[in-house]
């Protein structure tokens, strides 16, 4: 087996382009939808049981399919009533919602580690909802929830090489397109593992730093 | 809708049958690899340990779909030649041992060391200590979180459709291809996908239960 590094220098600005793609739709997703988690996570705790029930069957829906029918659905159904998106706004898309759906069971829990009394006496001090969640929730929750916020980040790095499957011109499909075309598989795809797991070690290190950052607040 | 569903039905049901399979087929491959990957990885030896720690870290280090498309084209090109189905079942195997092994090191640990000095005393060897006093003991403590990996393999088994495998996802594929109805398509695969995970995710929640209350007792 002869290895062939000349298809990396050749096409440079494709595969940068796809790498630039995957850290984007990755990180773009991913914080889109801690916000959008965050937001349903807090509704549900003052709406009655109708709404909660239907944030219940968001979750449960799409934590029990795969990515990838979602993505489908998204893409290719979308059209069907009236949503019209491109590949890489349905990947954007596509990985705010599921994403979504997981930060909301993070956020959940959460909220349910601060003691109610907390926050019967801010709403006795006179604090509204929104500084209820800012100044008493949010700062003591996060410390909790960091290691699964981490490894949902880490989770969804690894989500973003489905993307390629509906024509997203990601790391993936720059890699495999290339590798289809000189048969260079071994190469591309070996690329395409260590830029993974290169991505991941970056995102685990970077979890530890955060981790041993808010952890000094924990020991009293 | 209803005679969209009386022809494909016959595909779904392909399709659904081979997405069970290969989840809980690679499940079961994987967990005597994750039994071997964390015997390795709490041995005494360090060469053993570093490499079951490797493995561990590459496989759940990569997405699936990388390791899908590397095993699909690259097996071939060092002379390994076998069909699409049995490189994607032993791919996922592999990666769902990974994931397995660190479940069942937190099961490991927590078996006193005491029960196996005593087997060593009794004169079982590694063998009959790993199969009749380790394993039954570290399922027993993880059970709830292996089921819960089944869940993931069903869901993740979706991608080996990229690599040509006809399971449930190309199957619907196939059927919104011929019938121009991508929307109900998807939407009957997503809701057969979510039939078996959330039937899987109703065990889990029995299991955890059930260790909750033994624990107590």
């Amino acid at each position: 087996m002869n290895l062939d590094f000349s298809i990396f220098t050749d096409n440079w600005p494709d595969i940068l382009g796809g790498l630039w793609l995957t850290l984007e739709l990755w990180l773009g997703g991913s914080v889109l939808g801690m916000v959008l988690g965050l937001t349903i996570a807090t509704v549900r705790q003052y709406a009655g049981g109708v709404v909660q029930r239907g944030i219940a069957a968001y979750v449960a829906a799409f934590r029990g399919t795969p990515f990838l029918i979602q993505l489908f659905l998204l893409y290719y159904g979308g059209p069907s009533f009236g949503l019209v998106l491109t590949p890489v706004q349905a990947g954007l898309v596509g990985m705010t919602v599921y994403s979504s759906a997981q930060f909301i069971e993070i956020f959940r829990a959460g909220f349910q580690s601060i003691p109610p009394g907390q926050i019967e006496a801010a709403r006795m001090s006179g604090l509204g909802r929104m500084q209820i969640l800012i100044h008493v929730q949010l700062p003591q929750m996060m410390i909790i929830i960091l290691p699964s916020m981490v490894n949902l980040y880490v989770i969804m790095t690894k989500e973003t090489a489905l993307l390629s499957v509906i024509a997203i011109p990601d790391l993936t499909a720059v890699l495999n397109g290339i590798g289809s075309a000189t048969y260079a598989y071994a190469e591309t795809l070996f690329a395409l593992a260590a830029f993974y797991w290169i991505l991941l070690e970056c995102v685990t290190a970077a979890g530890r730093w955060a981790e041993r950052k808010v952890g000094r607040y924990l020991v009293r | 809708m209803s005679s969209l569903l009386s022809e494909a039905l016959p595909v779904f049901i392909k399709g659904l049958e081979a997405t069970i399979f290969f989840s809980f087929g690679s499940v079961v491959v994987g967990f005597f690899m994750a039994v071997a990957l964390c015997t390795m990885r709490l041995s005494k030896s360090t060469v053993l340990s570093s490499i079951a720690a490797v493995y561990v870290s590459f496989f759940r280090g990569i997405p699936l779909m990388v390791q899908l498309l590397i095993s699909f084209y690259c097996l071939p090109v060092v002379g390994i030649n076998v069909s699409p189905g049995v490189s994607a079942l032993f791919t996922m195997a592999a990666c769902t041992a990974a994931y397995m092994a660190e479940i069942l090191r937190g099961g490991f640990l927590g078996i006193p060391y005491g029960q196996i000095e005593a087997a060593q005393i009794s004169g079982l060897n590694r063998f009959q200590i790993l199969k009749e006093i380790e394993v039954p003991q570290a399922v027993r403590l993880t059970l709830p979180s292996l089921i819960n990996e089944v869940v993931n393999m069903v869901k993740a088994s979706s991608l080996i459709s990229v690599v040509g495998v006809l399971d449930l996802t190309r199957a619907a594929q196939n059927v919104a291809a011929s019938t121009y109805k991508p929307l109900s398509v998807y939407l009957t695969a997503g809701i057969l996908y979510l039939a078996v995970t959330s039937s899987i995710g109703a065990l889990e929640a029995v299991a955890r239960r059930s260790l909750k209350t033994e624990r107590q007792g």
